[in-house]
């Protein structure tokens, strides 16, 4: 009887032990990516994520006792206690505990928050989420402002600020491993100052739901030491590189009229409705962080466009020749 | 009482078999067709709740199509744009068509009984709120079948939602559809607020309603604030959306952010307002299973108040990102962590009698703790939210859909499960099975944890929230996975629940009478139920009578209270007066008719056919609908009885019939213009929002406006309309029905007159609204007022039919005292219009 009880309490432990190990790999493993505001690379999301983990402590001690304070009296069940036991452990547990954790909450959290604000120190970058992109422009204080999209670059360590906006509906900027999110409004600017502290690509997305194409809608981080930005910053001035084995599929660009929506320096391409194509070689993705930058994915996103992208903007080329798809994807990979 | 009894006629076996065949009779329930007739509590309730969870389990599946989507990273199960109909309408469907719907249906089913009534006071107004609610629900949950459903996310956000190229007509079906619904909902609180301060049985101070009631009332009158704001933003998205008026348009001053308020104004009190009836629930089955009184009864009712205040302060904490200023979040996230404190007094409460009781173990007490369990958490990561700058990285992502699923299933969907097993021997007179209890529980806790907590992980991660699909390689892939089988788990769990629901019971013995031996009036029903309610209205002196005064239960079946026969062969219950509970009159109680069912369709088909900007057939049903309230309140409202009084037994008699604020329909006017009242007072604050954006372009320059003179035409008008009104009112005092007919008559020529030249104004200065906000913004508030005017003439036209008929007399005169009330708030409305329109911009200038 007892060996067979101390069995099954044994494989219970050994049960407890395997989910617990579990449980944690599935939270740690969580720390990892580079889109987790739990793995910060910025000054504002390795203080939220340390605010995370305070609380997130503190809920589960406050948790842990209001459930084994249900459990005793439930399952336990004891003798009844006396009204005034009770009634004081309304007036502690339901008035003077939480107010008491909580003002010191309101006092740690939100004392951060002017930290957080505070403004930039000199580079602007303007983001305008459009559907389902996002047009980036630098604004260095002394230098040409340098067209871009669906990529942000930035020094570490600088307090560099970000002008939000959106001409069509709302978007939401996001970069977890940064810091938290603000909406992009149509209609209003609204600033942002994140600051990197390591430098690594990281991934953003839209977070406001903004129609079909919402959950494909990410842009690459790239976080720069301070030299290595500066120096990528004024190269951005130079046209593309127009290489000569190129010259079909620059060609083809043209005659297709994708320059009536897409740009690309030095050349006749000057549209503005959609994504500057200048540097698009140097990009880790396409159509917005949606596939990695390879000439295949480029020809299947300019030949699948509306399934690839529902609701974009960009039709479908699909009745361009295989040979052709290439040929322009080479060239687009070619603008460096 | 038992001494009185004594000598009492109720001694007489014969006479109470005699009592009960002629109650049985009245309060029969119809047979076949007619069956859809009824109006009575019970019937309604149960429809009611039925239909909810039937919406209930169609949202579920929608949930489970999302988790089904998402269970693996770039998968194509669902098309990008079927995902966003399904989401928006789980989301819908959830709150508009369950979640705040099975509140109004519980309460409709067991407050009466709770309360010692036979019904509420306005039975066939419940029966239109329900069919209402059928309709709407079936059309905008139907749309989905025909690819149309809503696809921009349950919260609307324009500019997405009114641009006619990205949104189809689903839009339409959600403003519409919905909007049908709210007017249903606020119909159906203001008939429980009268039927909790006027239905009480004698003796039932209002410090001794049982705590269920006194969480109908807070959140019926939460809901008649917060409902409007969402009405009134609904207007002015429809007529963007219609007629282009550019109310969120920024390109012509509008502003997308007005609606965001305007929708989270009604946002958050709404959480609460599905949060605190289930706690209402627990609040029931805690002192039963503790077997003793709810410890802290002051406390806890004090704390649900000061929760339903608190809720109207926090809807900023939805917009943290949005880009306000730091002194405004930080008002909102301490405004948002202090609804934890009285939110946390309800839970101590009920561990306190839990402590200080003798517990009995149970399937409800089981459903109770994982409440218990769930919500706490979700309070808890509720509390890390409201902190902004926390919130700037979990709003919008997997976090706050953990969050608030924590929150509602823990704070309302096991509660409401823990009420149906405690409730359901009481509505159906027979028990749920224990075994299936449990099972269903487990499946349903484990399932939901399994589903959830992963999910906080998954949105810290990064993943955002209403995306169709993930790329690999993000971290995503296993939590997903989690979460999807928890889901399926939980439909496991909520289809156990089901069964045992629905599951043939008719070969099982009827539940013991009071079965789990519990304190409060509704466990006087025996098994199987009566269709007259309650067999006496019974004297209160306790909180939980049944355990606490003796002799109640003989009493009671005995019929040695009030209102023990129905002599007359009439539906009848018994008024009281609002603090403390004096019986003043005797209501007679509408009984079955289609008519409500008509007006609901009729009211309905105006609705739809706006949907599809089908005019003349929108104004075709609303004339047909206006046509069909008509005859309902003229056969069914303000009967002259065939004597003043009735013995109500124990030597009590009352009037039969009451008017002014001793009666039902007086209190139900009131609270409804209060209701309207929130209304416009959100347009009002449409306005000023447009004001404080745009500093000097709101209002514009002089010159530009409906000017001061028309306003003041109208103003003038209007007031003497009121004031023919009062002289209409002492006229049927003075019995002299000649006098009664002209003042009612100049009322009507005056207010069309004010009505007319307050549209006069912005006309005649040639206001266009499609050109910019203000013009829009100047021409809505005066349309609402007019309209209001107008339905004033309807009302007094009425009047004076009424009059004519003779049912409108100096002593039958409830249909005048109730317009004049009306006319009260709309001389107010008018006040108001004139002086933001017209005065206003004089004194910014």
């Amino acid at each position: 009887m007892d060996s067979q009880g101390d069995k099954t309490i044994a494989a219970r432990g050994r049960h407890w032990r395997i989910l617990a190990v579990a449980a944690g790999a599935l939270v740690l493993g969580g720390c990892s990516g580079v889109q987790s505001a739990l793995d910060p690379a910025g000054f504002e999301a390795r203080e939220v994520a340390t605010l995370f983990w305070v609380m997130a402590i503190g809920a589960g001690v406050v948790w842990a006792i209001v459930m084994a304070i249900a459990v005793y009296a439930t399952r336990i069940r004891p003798d009844p206690h006396e009204e005034k036991v009770g009634l004081r452990l309304i007036l502690w547990g339901g008035v003077g505990f939480p107010t008491v954790v909580l003002a010191g909450l309101l006092v740690y959290g939100l004392g951060m928050m002017w930290t957080l604000r505070e403004p930039g120190e000199g580079l602007r970058i303007d983001i305008s989420g459009e559907q389902f992109w996002w047009r980036v422009t630098y604004r260095p204080q002394d230098g040409a402002a340098v067209a871009s999209a669906n990529e942000v670059r930035l020094p570490v360590g600088e307090r560099v600020e970000f002008a939000l906006t959106a001409p069509d509906v709302i978007h939401a900027f996001w970069i977890p491993s940064l810091g938290g999110k603000v909406d992009m409004i149509p209609g209003r600017e609204n600033r942002l100052v994140l600051q990197a502290e390591k430098p690594g690509v990281y991934r953003g997305v839209c977070a406001e739901f903004c129609g079909a194409s919402h959950a494909l809608m990410a842009f690459d981080v790239v976080a720069m030491e301070k030299d290595a930005f500066e120096a990528w910053l004024k190269d951005q001035a130079r046209p593309a590189a127009q290489a000569s084995e190129q010259a079909r599929g620059a060609e083809l660009f043209l005659n297709n009229g994708c320059g009536a929506c897409h740009a690309v320096s030095g050349t006749e391409a000057k549209g503005v409705v959609g994504p500057d194509l200048t540097r698009f070689g140097e990009r880790p993705t396409v159509g917005a962080g949606l596939m990695p930058n390879t000439p295949d994915n480029v020809a299947r996103f300019i030949r699948e466009t509306d399934t690839l992208k529902p609701r974009a903007k960009m039709p479908a080329y699909g009745a361009l020749k295989p040979d052709e798809l290439q040929a322009i994807a080479g060239y687009l990979g070619s603008l460096k | 009482m038992t001494d009185a009894a004594l000598a009492s006629p109720q001694d007489d076996p014969e006479l109470r078999k005699a009592q009960e065949a002629r109650l049985e009779k009245v309060w029969e329930t119809p047979k076949g067709f007619r069956y859809w007739s009824a109006v009575n509590n019970s019937e309604v309730g149960i429809w009611y709740t039925a239909t909810a969870l039937a919406f209930f389990l169609f949202a579920g599946v929608l949930g489970l199509l999302i988790r089904a989507q998402l269970a693996v990273p770039d998968n194509d199960f669902l098309s990008a744009t079927f995902y966003n109909q399904v989401f928006t309408l789980h989301g819908t469907a959830m709150m508009f068509l369950f979640a705040i719907p099975i509140f109004e249906a519980v309460a409709i089913l067991i407050l009466p009984e709770m309360l010692g009534a036979r019904d509420l006071p306005f039975p066939r107004l419940s029966a239109f709120g329900y069919w209402s609610f059928l309709l709407g629900g079936v059309f905008v949950c139907g749309s989905i079948f025909f690819n149309a459903a809503p696809d921009s996310g349950w919260f609307m956000y324009p500019p997405l939602s009114t641009d006619h190229k990205q949104t189809g007509i689903g839009a339409d079906v959600w403003l519409l559809g919905l909007s049908f619904i709210e007017v249903a909902s606020i119909a159906a609180a203001v008939e429980l607020i009268v039927g909790t301060l006027k239905c009480r049985p004698p003796g039932m101070r209002i410090n001794l309603m049982p705590l269920y009631a006194w969480y109908v009332l807070v959140v019926a009158g939460m809901i008649l604030f917060a409902f409007p704001p969402l009405i009134a933003g609904d207007i002015l998205f429809e007529m963007e959306r219609m007629f282009g008026w550019p109310f969120f348009d920024p390109s012509k001053g509008g502003d997308p952010l007005l609606w965001q308020h305007l929708f989270w104004i009604f946002g958050h009190p709404e959480v609460y307002i599905i949060f605190l009836p289930a706690i209402a629930l627990l609040a029931m089955i805690v002192p039963t299973f503790a077997q003793r009184p709810i410890l802290g009864y002051s406390w806890i009712v004090l704390a649900a108040i000061g929760t339903g205040f608190l809720s109207f302060g926090l809807w900023v904490h939805h917009m943290f990102t949005t880009g306000l200023p730091s002194i405004s979040l930080a008002f909102f996230s301490a405004a948002s962590e202090a609804v934890a404190i009285p939110t946390g007094v309800q839970i101590f409460v009920f561990l306190a009698t839990l402590l200080a009781g003798r517990v009995i173990y149970s399937v409800p007490m089981l459903y109770a703790v994982g409440a218990l369990a769930i919500f706490v958490f979700g309070g808890l990561t509720g509390v890390m939210v409201a902190l902004a700058p926390f919130d700037w990285q979990a709003h919008d992502s997997h976090f706050v859909v953990a969050h608030l699923h924590y929150t509602l299933i823990g704070g309302m969907f096991f509660p409401l499960i823990a009420g149906i097993y405690y409730y359901y021997p009481f509505v159906m007179d027979r028990r749920l099975s224990d075994r299936l209890g449990k099972i269903g529980f487990w499946l349903l806790f484990v399932g939901f944890n399994v589903t959830f907590l992963p999910m906080h992980i998954t949105g810290l991660r990064g993943m955002p929230r209403r995306v169709f699909t993930y790329a690999e390689g993000l971290g995503f892939e296993t939590l997903n996975l989690v979460s999807t089988v928890g889901a399926f788990v939980f439909a496991a769990g909520v289809l156990v629940v089901a069964w045992d629901i629905l599951r043939p019971k008719s070969k099982e013995p009827y539940a013991p009478r009071n079965v789990w031996n519990a304190g409060t009036l509704e466990w006087l029903s025996e098994n199987p139920g009566r269709d007259w309610g309650v067999r006496t209205v019974p004297i209160i002196s306790t909180r939980y009578p049944i355990w606490q005064q003796p002799n109640f239960v003989r009493d009671y079946d005995e019929g040695r209270f009030y209102l023990p026969d129905a002599e007359e062969g009439k539906r009848e219950t018994l008024i009281t007066s609002v603090l403390d509970a004096r019986p003043i009159q005797c209501l007679r109680v509408p009984s079955n008719t289609f008519i409500t069912m008509g007006a609901a369709f009729l009211t309905g088909g105006a609705f739809i056919a706006a949907t599809f900007y089908a005019w003349t057939l929108t104004i075709g049903f609303s004339i047909a609908a206006l046509i069909a309230i008509v005859i309902w309140l003229w056969t069914g409202t303000a009967i002259i009885p065939e004597k003043k009084e009735k013995d109500v037994g124990l030597g009590l008699k009352l009037p039969l019939y009451v008017s002014g604020p001793d009666s039902v329909g007086w209190w139900a006017m009131f609270i409804t213009m209060i209701g309207d009242m929130s209304a416009f007072a959100s347009l009002i604050f449409g306005y000023f929002f447009y004001w404080t954006i745009h500093a000097s372009a709101f209002p514009p320059a002089a010159g530009v406006g409906p000017g001061q003179f028309w306003p003041a035409v109208a103003m003038a008008l209007v007031l003497a309309s009121w004031g023919a009104m009062l002289l209409a009112r002492r006229a049927n005092a003075a019995d002299s029905p000649g006098a009664l007919r002209f003042w009612l008559a100049g009322s009507v020529v005056l207010a069309i007159g004010g009505g007319a030249a307050l549209l006069w104004g912005p006309h005649a200065t040639g206001l266009d609204p499609t050109s910019h906000v203000y013009p829009a913004t100047v021409w809505i508030i005066a349309i609402w007022t007019a309209v209001h005017l107008g339905v004033g003439v309807i009302m007094t036209l009425y009047c004076l039919a009424r009059s004519v008929g003779r049912k409108l007399t100096a002593e039958h005169d409830i249909d005048i005292h109730n317009v004049v009330l009306f006319w009260h708030f709309a001389l107010i409305t008018m006040a108001v219009t004139v002086a933001v329109l017209a005065l206003f911009p004089l004194a910014v200038r």
